[in-house]
């Protein structure tokens, strides 16, 4: 087949590109050849625009044992355990096909963990879908919880925690970020190097079907009207496969027989054997004929494109062809030698007893395109409104009003439909500020979050990028864990125009400059362009996955309040920014205005402080302040505990909304009992950190002196009606 | 006391259900479902999961594997079998227990913490529990809903087969309290003789206190008295 120009531009290849590709082979590509291009080459798998931003963000540390570029990150938790965990996005795919694209996310994320040697023991999502009342937002919204829960429960890994939210910015492209922990002996981590010439490659799993051909190029542009006719694109997920693969891959896993194992993830076959090779700096030959093929007649091109799901490729050691083949045969999954590393670097690919395409591996993986693309700052935006011109509203129905948003409703309508305790390690369930996971059979546990708050990354990227993960830093000491690594999911829009390049741009130093400050660097990550339809970008929307270490998981801590009479202390500065706030949004529609500042020094210290105070058992218990501000994070102690609150007025500020819905960082709620208070506030005094005790615990109401006075069953049942009349 | 848990390739609750057996000094084997001879067993444990998929109808094709037909014979003969949550939808398709279980009420998976009370404590299953006891178990399924015909549902009542019924924390048996629309609020029932027992919820989610309750200990501490 000749290759034309409209064959090049269905690729997704730029002509510039498709010269590039010819000068690297030196002649023209045929056309699997040229699928195989498009295939490595796009944004999605070749990091071609933020490569050059990534390398900045800060990857090592004393407990980081692998850092991105691998499946998945690994960090050192001591006793020889590693936690290996990472966050993938699967927004395109959702959009077009909610259950499925959602199901095969959770499925794709899982064997990036346990192809490095781990065993899941967790489950996180983040989805962001567009406004409630947009026609598509409930079918997306319902098919997207059942495909991660028809996925996850079947497997039977935890699904902990995460988050849901609206806003019109997804309304044409919602997000499905998934994300997966698992635990693995230290010292047998699997990587995807390969070693060796002449070793068998082998395929594992389930067959390969014509389903998801050109995924990963589908992922790599925008929508448009036409976005429905991508359907085909979508794999199709098969959880009950996963669990037969990933239960042989880890019985395999307990004697030397893999050199290298890498999942076919996006781009599949093509990915797969193209990474194993240019990390091994080796060649791979592959002999299509020997694919477990589902249909018959399938072409190489269709062969080397598919992302049908559950499949691994392996390097195995000499000799150990028959072992392995007799555990992939006890699971019923399909077992074939397809091909050999060599010496040549080329892959080498050969169908029918002819050498069907050969392109150099370095031209597909080290000299695929990157790209230094313009962008441009965005300024801090000013400062506008005077709170006093505001139509005034009583803070008792400002209060429940927000409790009814959807945003900051109860979610249990979605966690209710995860199995979040099987496997009997879930020690914090979701709703608290972070999950905590036991390690089987040990007393330390790990504590999982996931966060992101794209507002203030739109108002501001630079310092949104901050917030999010003081964000998930905040939520993992408000558990009692000490803070280790993240993984990030970054979400943007249209990196070939400048202002969505500067907002990911200026969010990763936002992100780098946080993790260095907090020691809490980047281990793995996933970048998502292209979201949006018709040049429309959605806002910028890094999401940031936490991880922290618990080291007896009895000393574990949430934010129900526990006794009467128990004093609420807030440490931090409140100081009322109302700009980007629920408050604002959803009271009055502004949207306008700067994100809250972010004082690093200050994060630290609070949160450093509250972890000593915490591990000394002077908390009862522990809330970080987030969206929604002070009386939003007063509520949510009160709402599911036995327990109200006697709220104090503010002495200082002006203005009450300003104290009670104000945003500003690096503020926790402590419950501490009478006893220990002097203690408390002298340690947090010596600290420098700022602290104020404004409410006290009693039965049964929730009430801020001289304004409201309401039953905390009440604020619960706000709380949980926004989706019943959905 | 010689316990067995079977094993499909789609259980996801062995591990969990071995680990409160062993707690309690069980002898365990586990049984891969491709074996044809069962180990000498005073128990079976038929665990959660997805069996084989469960892309048919729950538990309809474990029903017809080589193993399961080891355990009807030995449930035949006196053996005593527990099947959770996917191990009670395997139990009705097998016939050993009469009964099915449809998609739950509100059409979605259910993964909940819900309260049981114990109505019958007089069976080898449930004797260490007190009458009318309430329990705090967590469920995790999507097809849940206990359905029979109108003749069998009163020969349970009449019998005293219904070892727990769903309730709410204080007791009350309602419709309010019903998680799943199971008829009569059943949470588990028990065979003519007492020797096979079908639950949804979890009872080896409940064994540690760091992580749940205790209630579910009762249960397998029941099966030693």
């Amino acid at each position: 087949m000749k290759i034309t120009n409209t064959i090049v531009e269905k690729h997704g290849l730029k002509p510039e590109e498709y010269s590039k590709i010819k000068e690297l082979l030196k002649r023209e590509p045929n056309f699997l050849e040229l699928g195989i291009f498009s295939a490595m080459w796009n944004e999605h798998c070749s990091y071609k625009s933020s490569r050059i931003h990534l390398k900045n963000l800060p990857t090592k540390g004393k407990q980081v044992i692998q850092g991105p570029g691998e499946n998945a990150g690994v960090i050192d938790i001591g006793d020889d355990d590693a936690i290996v965990f990472k966050i993938e996005s699967h927004n395109h795919p959702s959009y077009i096909e909610p259950y499925q694209g959602a199901a095969t996310g959770v499925g794709g994320i899982l064997r990036d963990v346990f192809t490095m040697g781990a065993r899941p023991i967790a489950l996180l999502n983040s989805i962001h879908f567009g406004s409630p009342g947009h026609p598509k937002t409930k079918t997306l919204l319902n098919g997207v919880v059942s495909g991660i829960s028809g996925y996850g429960n079947c497997i039977g890994i935890p699904t902990v925690a995460g988050e849901t939210k609206f806003d019109s910015t997804y309304n044409e492209n919602i997000l499905v970020n998934a994300m997966a922990v698992g635990c693995a002996d230290k010292n047998k981590i699997f990587y995807s190097k390969a070693k060796g010439t002449n070793k068998s490659v082998v395929y594992v799993g389930s067959k390969t079907g014509r389903d998801g051909i050109h995924g990963a190029s589908m992922a790599s542009a925008e929508f448009d009207e036409n976005s429905e006719d991508k359907k085909p694109t979508v794999q199709v997920g098969d959880p009950f496969t996963e669990k037969l693969l990933m239960e042989a891959c880890l019985e395999l896993m307990k004697d030397n027989s893999i050199i290298s194992i890498q999942d076919m993830g996006a781009a599949g076959l093509t990915s797969s054997s193209v990474e194993m090779a240019s990390k091994g700096d080796l060649g791979i030959e592959l002999q299509l004929d020997k694919v477990p093929c589902r249909e018959e007649g399938m072409t190489p091109y269709e062969m080397m494109l598919s992302e049908s799901q559950e499949r691994m490729l392996i390097v195995l050691e000499d000799k150990k062809e028959k072992d392995a083949k007799k555990i992939f045969e006890k699971w019923d999954l399909d077992f074939a030698i397809i091909g050999k590393t060599t010496n040549t670097n080329n892959l080498t690919l050969k169908f029918e007893n002819e050498t069907v395409g050969e392109i150099p591996i370095d031209a597909l993986a080290s000299k695929a395109p990157l790209y230094d693309r313009k962008w441009t700052k965005t300024k801090l935006p000013e400062k506008k409104i005077n709170i006093k011109d505001l139509k005034k509203i009583k803070l008792e129905d400002a209060l429940l009003k927000i409790l009814y948003s959807p945003n900051q409703s109860n979610k249990s309508w979605v966690t209710e439909q995860f199995d979040q305790m099987v496997m009997t390690d879930t020690a914090q369930r979701s709703g608290a500020d972070a999950a905590i996971i036991r390690i089987h059979k040990k007393e330390k546990a790990i504590a999982v979050t996931v966060d992101s708050s794209a507002n203030y990354c739109k108002a501001h990227p630079l310092t949104g990028g901050k917030q999010i993960v003081c964000e998930s830093w905040r939520n993992l000491i408000a558990v009692g864990a000490k803070p280790i690594a993240i993984t990030n999911c970054l979400n943007f829009g249209n990196p070939e125009n400048p202002k969505v390049m500067g907002q990911f741009a200026e969010c990763l130093i936002g992100l780098k400059e946080a993790c260095e400050f907090l020691d809490f660097p980047v281990v793995s990550g996933n970048v998502s362009f292209y979201n949006g339809t018709n040049k429309k970008n959605i806002d910028p929307t890094p999401v940031v996955g936490g991880v922290g270490l618990i080291q007896n998981t009895k000393n574990k801590i949430n934010h129900l309040l526990k006794k009467e009479g128990n004093i609420i202390l807030q440490i931090g500065k409140t100081f009322g920014h109302l700009y980007q706030s629920v408050f604002f949004k959803e009271i009055y529609s502004i949207t306008e205005g700067p994100p809250p500042d972010v004082n690093l020094p200050n994060e630290k210290n609070n949160g450093m402080s509250v972890l000593k105070l915490i591990s000394d058992k002077m908390i009862a218990s522990a809330h970080d302040i987030s969206a929604g501000g002070l009386i939003l994070a007063l509520a949510e102690m009160s709402m599911s505990s036995e327990y109200g609150l006697k709220i104090e007025k503010p002495q200082k500020l002006s203005n009450i909304m300003e104290f009670y819905f104000g945003e500003d960082q690096g503020r926790y709620l402590v419950e501490i009992e009478p006893k220990n208070l002097q203690n408390v506030i002298k340690i947090l005094n010596k600290n420098n950190i700022f602290s104020e005790s404004i409410a006290v615990v009693q039965k049964d109401y929730f009430e801020v002196l001289d304004e409201f006075k309401i039953n905390t069953k009440d604020l619960y049942k706000t709380n949980n009606k926004w989706y019943n009349n959905y | 006391m010689n316990s067995s848990v079977i094993v499909f390739p789609g259980s996801n609750c062995d591990r969990d259900i071995a680990g409160a057996l062993e707690n309690l000094q069980f002898r365990n084997t586990m049984v891969w479902h491709k074996e044809t001879v069962l180990p000498k067993s005073d128990l079976i444990v038929i665990p959660g999961g997805f069996s084989y998929g469960d892309y048919l109808r729950s538990g309809a094709i474990a029903a017809k594997s080589n193993i399961l037909k080891e355990v009807v014979k030995v449930a035949n003969d006196g053996c005593l079998v527990l099947g959770i949550c996917n191990g009670f939808q395997i139990l009705t398709e097998t016939g050993l227990l009469k009964g099915a279980l449809l998609k739950n009420k509100n059409l979605k998976f259910l993964g909940k913490d819900i309260y049981v009370k114990a109505m019958n404590t007089d069976n080898k299953f449930c004797n260490k529990y007190k009458h009318g006891q309430v329990l705090k178990f967590n469920i995790a399924h999507n097809e849940g809903n206990y359905f029979t015909n109108p003749n069998h549902l009163k020969e349970l009542e009449d019998k005293n087969l219904i070892p727990f019924k769903y309730c709410d924390e204080k007791g009350n048996i309602n419709e309010e309290n019903n998680p799943n629309g199971s008829l009569n609020n059943i949470a588990g029932i028990l065979n003519d003789k007492k020797n096979i027992l079908g639950m949804m919820p979890h009872p080896e989610r409940m064994i540690d206190q760091i992580i749940s309750n205790n209630d579910g200990v009762n249960l397998f501490a029941s099966l030693l008295n």
